[in-house]
């Protein structure tokens, strides 16, 4: 039973002897379960590694696909969040409730755009057919019978159009072009998108989960539920925001760049 | 409960009082009463299953129903009942009473880990009625992920979730025995029970999460296609099998290592001898939850893995004997001289020494690589797996059940139900399982719903020992309902056990321990 023991404004469970006990203890899990979020995505960068050594054509073409400079921003901006996590929690033990809720409400912020933008890149991505595994194919087939993907029949379409033509109207410039091209002639290229969109997915929701998360560790700096005497909540919650910036850092460089 | 003394049971009252306790021994409870009915679920699947194998061709079912019925047995008895069933009710009672602690370090997240169950296994339940999966328990791809139906998305779904009940619980376990053990209690002191529990809550956190991945990604396959396991994509299906087995083969040992903890205070009170080779059984737990890691690759010996991965994996495997040969030398040693009473507790941790010294034996067959060709995928495999893990865990359970009883109801369990029930289930289990090495070793392949009639008669043989099992079974569940009606009053400490759990009354107070114990020596001080 939780009947919590409050002396002198500290703020423990009754099974612990001090609230230093019970933070030491806290931050024991917490570091444990992060080490479980690791290994779940270790699962996900084997398999990377297993299929990109097998196929480094695929993994070459199809990260051609993806927008380097999207990434990188959104690399910039969970950095950044990572920086204004650890201030808020700096100045939650401080006390400095003000500028405690001013960071705080930055890194959502920040994880929203890391939000947006990646869903103008999976909106994208959707829009050029570059999609994960089945449905990267068409359900028509062409005349000799074969699969036909929907870049192959994107490109069909690209080809009849003149340059400015295609810009305007299949919103493809050159250089995508181009890629969509060398993508067609990479037999199996869905299989990067496989691992892209869930690798990324899986990604995007723990930066959903942790935006909610610091969205409740505010609510509680806001009604004084932490404060120099008692911020487990917060540092566990920046303890988890700064795994999810730490796998971005691994899966930036091994979507975007390594191809 | 006489003269009405204040203890965790009457604490408070109401059925919402239990649905939202934070104390762990109420959740320990809990667990028991959910556990115990999917494995009443599952033992029943066993039972149509083997009725269904009693002649050849058609016996009851069509093999459809065969088929599904084989799942769900297998699911639910995995994944609902061995791997959680002794750390979260055992565990969750008598760990942090075990090294004096007034509640496992966060209460609200051991609720959280029951719920988390009930919602997995209602997932996983509910496919019964929407759609059956038939794809035996381990989801093997392709079949799982481009054959079969859409069933297979809720059922995964479910075990995905229960996934996190282990990790949760684990982690609580790992944290209260570094940091709430009493004043004295060193790691070296700590009952061999708590090591068994520290390392099973080790493999739940590190390899449970790999599960977890697994699974998303035959949801994702299944889903959208992502292709990691379809070859047509470029994807393998065997990466699957690698995936699933670095998982599912440390979880052998997350069900057997609270088995082998059970066994360890079990002989140690009825020998009333102080344990013989305190540390060996403490480390060998630990090394067995290592060496677990490393093994996987013994599954897929027929895979088509470079014959040196097979090489590797045949060594290491075997290697995992040694560990374990340890706790049984250092068992019977202790029991060596020692005034043993042959109370119901004990002739189960003698059951399973028996029982899980013919599946380790068994094992080392199997992970030589040129018999694994011969007995891969037979009723050998189904023999051996089943002497490890119900003729391990199960007598374990039954042995913990009885031992601690007293202490968590204050009424005594009629040691002569115990034994029937143990003269039932272990005979039957022998009569079940032991024809299926024969069996394996003629060919007979396991899953099948048909078989030859050669092997009928041995197939009888075994349809006939599951009703004995079921039986034994039947007969301890009447133990309990009869010692919760008309048991005797229990005392502090029936059995004479040396733990710390034995110095407080029985049923325990709300806080366990009115007065923080301070430890002087360790756990078996007989002499």
């Amino acid at each position: 039973m939780s009947t919590a023991n409050h002396t002198g404004g500290f703020h423990h469970a009754h099974h612990f002897d001090s609230a230093e006990h019970q933070y030491e203890s806290s931050k024991q899990g917490i570091w444990l379960f992060l080490v479980t979020e690791i290994l779940m995505f270790g699962g996900l960068f084997v398999g990377y590694s297993i299929y990109h050594s097998l196929y480094p054509q695929v993994f070459h073409a199809g990260s051609k696909q993806l927008s380097v400079v999207l990434g990188a921003v959104n690399t910039v901006v969970l950095l950044f969040s990572s920086f204004t996590m650890a201030l808020g929690i700096n100045y939650v033990q401080r006390g400095l409730k003000k500028k405690a809720i001013i960071a705080l409400a930055v890194t959502i912020a920040c994880a929203a755009i890391f939000m947006v933008v990646k869903f103008f890149e999976y909106t994208h991505k959707f829009h050029v057919g570059t999609v994960p595994g089945k449905y990267a194919y068409t359900e028509e087939l062409s005349a000799s019978g074969e699969k036909v993907t929907k870049v192959g029949a994107l490109l069909a379409e690209a080809n009849k159009l003149s340059v400015a033509e295609r810009e305007h109207k299949l919103h493809l410039d050159e250089t995508e072009y181009e890629h969509l091209t060398l993508l067609e002639r990479t037999k199996n290229w869905p299989l990067f998108f496989g691992f892209y969109f869930v690798m990324s997915g899986i990604h995007g929701l723990h930066v959903l989960a942790g935006a909610f998360l610091i969205f409740w560790v505010l609510l509680k700096v806001i009604k004084n539920q932490v404060g120099p005497e008692y911020f487990t909540p917060v540092e566990g919650v920046g303890l988890f925001w700064h795994v999810v910036d730490l796998i971005w850092i691994y899966l930036f460089p091994l979507l975007y760049l390594v191809g | 409960m006489a003269h009405e003394q204040h203890n965790y049971l009457n604490h408070q009252k109401g059925i919402w009082s239990w649905l939202t306790t934070l104390d762990h021994k109420r959740i320990g409870i809990m667990y028991f009463i959910a556990i115990m009915s999917f494995f009443f679920l599952g033992g029943v699947f066993a039972l149509l299953v083997r009725a269904e194998l009693f002649t050849p061709g058609k016996t009851l079912f069509s093999a459809d129903v065969y088929n599904r019925m084989m799942t769900y047995h297998g699911a639910i008895m995995v994944f609902m009942v061995i791997v959680p069933g002794i750390p979260a009710i055992f565990g969750n009672f008598v760990l942090p009473i075990m090294i004096g602690a007034k509640d496992v370090a966060f209460p609200r997240l051991n609720l959280m880990s029951w719920y988390m169950l009930m919602i997995g296994a209602a997932i996983t339940g509910s496919t019964l009625f929407l759609e059956n999966v038939d794809t035996g328990w381990t989801f093997y791809t392709p079949y799982s992920s481009i054959k079969t139906g859409l069933g297979v998305i809720p059922m995964v779904l479910g075990v995905f979730i229960i996934g996190f009940s282990s990790i949760l619980t684990g982690l609580n376990f790992i944290v209260t025995t570094h940091k709430l053990r009493a004043p004295g209690m060193t790691m070296n002191r700590i009952p061999l029970m708590v090591w068994a529990l520290y390392s099973t809550a080790i493999l739940q956190v590190l390899a449970t999460p790999v599960l977890a991945i697994t699974l998303l990604l035959l949801i994702a396959e299944k889903t959208l296609g992502v292709g990691i396991f379809d070859p047509q994509l470029g994807g393998d299906p065997v990466l699957f099998q690698h995936f699933f087995w670095f998982y599912s083969h440390p979880a052998v040992y997350i069900m057997i290592l609270p088995a082998m903890g059970v066994i360890s205070e079990l002989v140690a009170t009825y020998s009333r001898k102080i344990i013989f080779g305190y540390t060996a059984i403490a480390y060998s737990s630990l090394a067995i939850a290592g060496v677990s890691f490393l093994v996987w690759g013994h599954h897929m010996f027929v895979s088509g893995q470079s014959e040196f991965a097979g090489i590797l994996f045949s060594f290491i495997t075997m290697l995992v004997g040694v560990p374990t040969a340890i706790k049984l030398f250092n068992w019977i040693a202790t029991m060596y001289k020692g005034s043993i009473r042959l109370d119901a507790p004990m002739l189960f941790a003698i059951g399973f020494m028996f029982l899980f010294t013919i599946g380790g034996l068994t094992g080392v067959y199997l992970a030589s690589t040129g018999m694994d060709v011969h007995f891969h995928d037979t009723y050998f495999v189904v023999a051996h797996f089943h002497y490890v893990m119900v003729g391990g865990t199960l007598m374990a359970l039954m042995g913990a059940l009885i031992y601690w009883f007293p202490k968590v109801t204050g009424k005594i369990y009629s040691d002569l139900t115990g034994r029937i029930s143990w003269v039932f289930i272990f005979s039957g289990f022998n009569v079940t399982f032991f024809p299926q090495f024969i069996l394996g070793n003629m060919g007979m392949p396991r899953r099948y719903y048909d078989y030859l009639p050669t092997f009928t008669e041995l197939n009888q043989m075994s349809t006939f020992g599951s009703w004995l099992i079921g039986t034994g079974f039947l007969v301890g569940l009447f133990g309990v309902i009869y010692a919760l009606l008309k048991g005797k009053e229990a005392g502090n400490n029936p059995f004479g056990g040396k733990t710390l759990e034995w110095t407080i009354p029985s049923p325990p107070p709300h806080e366990n321990f009115d007065k923080t114990p301070v430890l002087t020596g360790g756990p078996y001080e007989y002499r």
